[in-house]
């Protein structure tokens, strides 16, 4: 949909002589998201240079986008000296340096003969008075806010080092109507809750929607035929089937980080639920666990080799890891309180959990092994964490009245966020970053 | 103390409820009975008019739902009382076949509970299995926490919401 083209800009400024490569973020202006308590980054997102309101429209998501992420601190345009009429010449930086920016990013929007938009930006150096990377985008006017997610996600990259996560969509679902006849549809939107589409029609239940990891496809469950069972869906055909041919009710959901299996519970009879997988491909179902327990809300390593899950099998929700083959199921939650949903971080070092504790639900990590377990959010009620592709962001579902809503917090728990989305909503889903 | 026993599809009965339910909300006591005919509606403008053998009568004066405990999937002795009434009648009105419905409260993550309300169709399947009446007879479906009956914020709700209902399919709706 988008072509990338990183273009290393032969700027014209007195600073720089024709040739100059762009400079990977140099060691002043870096932003560590490993530290504990980050002060965000004064930055300065000017109005992207256009002939329309494109620009300005652009340079807002871009501001959107980092300040939300909690790590940037965009400065107020009022404040701003000098006005960028031509983005492709240095700034004057100390009209930057007097407010403070660390960094300004500067660009243009223009329309192509074909009719396709062209959106370049460049990210400045304020007191290394130098350019830190410039990048230019074509794409078709419809996906502008994809243009100024990738942007924001660059700009990210540049300055903390980590892979962004702007350029995102959330699978959730959609919930309207009374508590007890509520319903409960497939949405998609952005990861800023801007153009979002249902996917389902509403007339039965659909529950727990998760990304593929390599395809526009999401897997679910729902309860349209009558027995609640794992669907897959296509996002952009709409083309749906139902995941194995199982007896009873199938639920609990998730993809294999390769994206080939699909990890889920199966109800026994007895009214005990264990954990299977079904290849895509081959449809070969294989049973993971066989205890006389609840064991779902499985998990994948991003490697693919083990396996978290939740089981009562002590007596009480609890977390715990096996392997792949579902070999040497091991506890791993022992903070207090009852543990459910882990899902194992993209970057493999973390596991996000639900907690719950005396009358509380919390959105908390811990290390793998269980160890070292880190509270981010408490409420009344909430549940259901997904990661941000980069692993640094977590988004939830919390009830609140009339019905629940998504909120995003960072790994240092110090920036909360609710999630702008039109009605009310559970069950988010991260997808990763978009082709 | 009335309060909320039943849901049932039946609109008589649905207006008597929907008032009940209020008083329900605020009430905070733990102990809830299972059928209406432990309430003292028996005999009422409710039961009175149930034809025998009709879902109404099965909801009125047989009691179409049992209750649990927290994170339980135990049949109580109250509940026990009421699978055998149940038992009774649908050996006695033999052309029903019935879902049961698990359900659960909100304490708990949502597939976690969709788990746990399946494990209670299944103890209250297995049960009334075990009083005579055939399981080919009887289906069982889980709706977790997402269809509550009581929506107020606290115990009493909270154990409403805990159930099995039995539905009679295909009669009435």
């Amino acid at each position: 949909m988008i072509r990338k083209l990183r273009v290393l800009f032969a700027v014209a400024t007195v600073a720089m002589s024709a040739g100059f490569v762009v400079a990977p973020a140099h060691a002043q202006l870096v932003i560590d998201v490993n530290k504990g308590n980050v002060a965000p980054l004064p930055i300065a997102i000017t109005d992207f240079v256009s002939a329309d309101a494109m620009g300005a429209e652009i340079s807002s998501i871009v501001t959107a986008d980092l300040k939300r992420s909690g790590l940037f601190a965009p400065i107020a345009k009022s404040a701003f000296i000098e006005k960028i009429s031509n983005p492709d010449v240095a700034p004057r930086f100390q009209d930057w340096q007097v407010i403070n920016a660390q960094a300004i990013v500067t660009g243009r929007v223009t329309k192509e003969g074909d009719g396709r938009l062209r959106a370049e930006f460049r990210l400045w150096d304020t007191f290394g008075n130098k350019q830190i990377t410039g990048e230019q985008f074509f794409a078709n006017p419809q996906n502008s806010r994809r243009v100024a997610h990738i942007i924001a996600d660059a700009i990210y990259e540049a300055l903390t080092g980590e892979k962004g996560y702007f350029d995102t969509r959330v699978v959730y679902i959609d919930e309207a109507g009374s508590k007890t006849q509520r319903v409960k549809r497939l949405a998609i939107m952005d990861q800023d809750g801007a153009n979002k589409r249902f996917l389902s029609d509403g007339k039965t239940i659909a529950l727990t929607p998760r990304f593929s990891p390599t395809r526009q496809e999401i897997t679910y469950m729902s309860y349209e035929s009558g027995q609640p069972q794992v669907y897959l869906l296509q996002i952009e055909t709409g083309q749906r089937e139902l995941v194995g041919n199982f007896p009873g009710m199938t639920f609990a959901p998730r993809f294999s980080p390769d994206g080939q299996k699909v990890i889920m519970s199966l109800l026994r009879d007895d009214g005990n639920s264990n954990i299977f997988t079904m290849d895509l491909r081959s449809r070969n179902t294989m049973r993971l666990t066989n205890s006389n327990a609840i064991d779902t809300s499985p998990s994948y390593s991003p490697d693919g080799s083990k396996v978290v899950f939740t089981s009562d099998r002590g007596g009480q929700p609890q977390i715990y890891a096996m392997g792949a083959d579902g070999s040497g199921a091991t506890r791993i939650s022992f903070g207090g309180g009852s543990y459910s949903t882990p899902v194992w971080s993209p970057r493999g070092d973390l596991i996000a959990f639900t907690k719950q504790t005396g009358g509380d639900f919390q959105i908390g990590v811990m290390r793998t092994d269980g160890s070292g377990e880190r509270i981010l959010s408490s409420g009344h009620l909430q549940e259901g964490p997904t990661w941000a592709p980069n692993g640094r962001v977590l988004m939830f579902f919390r009830e609140s009245s009339g019905g629940p809503k998504l909120y995003s917090v960072d790994l240092t728990g110090r920036n909360e966020q609710p999630i702008p989305t039109s009605g009310f909503g559970s069950d988010p889903a991260w997808s990763p970053l978009l082709e | 103390m009335r309060r909320i026993a039943a849901i049932t599809r039946n609109p008589v009965a649905i207006a008597l409820l929907a008032t009940l339910a209020v008083a329900g909300c605020a009430n905070k006591k733990n102990n809830l009975p299972n059928s209406s005919s432990e309430l003292g509606l028996n005999g009422g403008r409710g039961a009175g008019a149930a034809t025998p053998g009709s879902s109404q009568d099965f909801t009125v004066n047989v009691g179409d739902r049992i209750f649990f405990d927290t994170d339980s999937s135990a049949i109580r002795a109250d509940a026990q009382q009421t699978l055998s009434r149940q038992a009774q009648w649908l050996q006695q009105y033999s052309s029903y076949a019935i879902t049961v419905e698990g359900h659960s409260d909100e304490r708990g993550t949502r597939e976690y509970n969709l788990a746990l309300g399946a494990r209670r169709a299944a103890a209250a399947r297995d049960f009334l299995a075990s009083r005579g009446v055939p399981s080919n007879r009887i289906r069982t479906i889980s709706y977790g926490k997402e269809r509550p009956v009581a929506v107020c914020d606290d115990i009493s709700c909270w154990s409403q919401n805990r159930r099995a209902v039995t539905v009679l399919n295909g009669a009435g709706s």
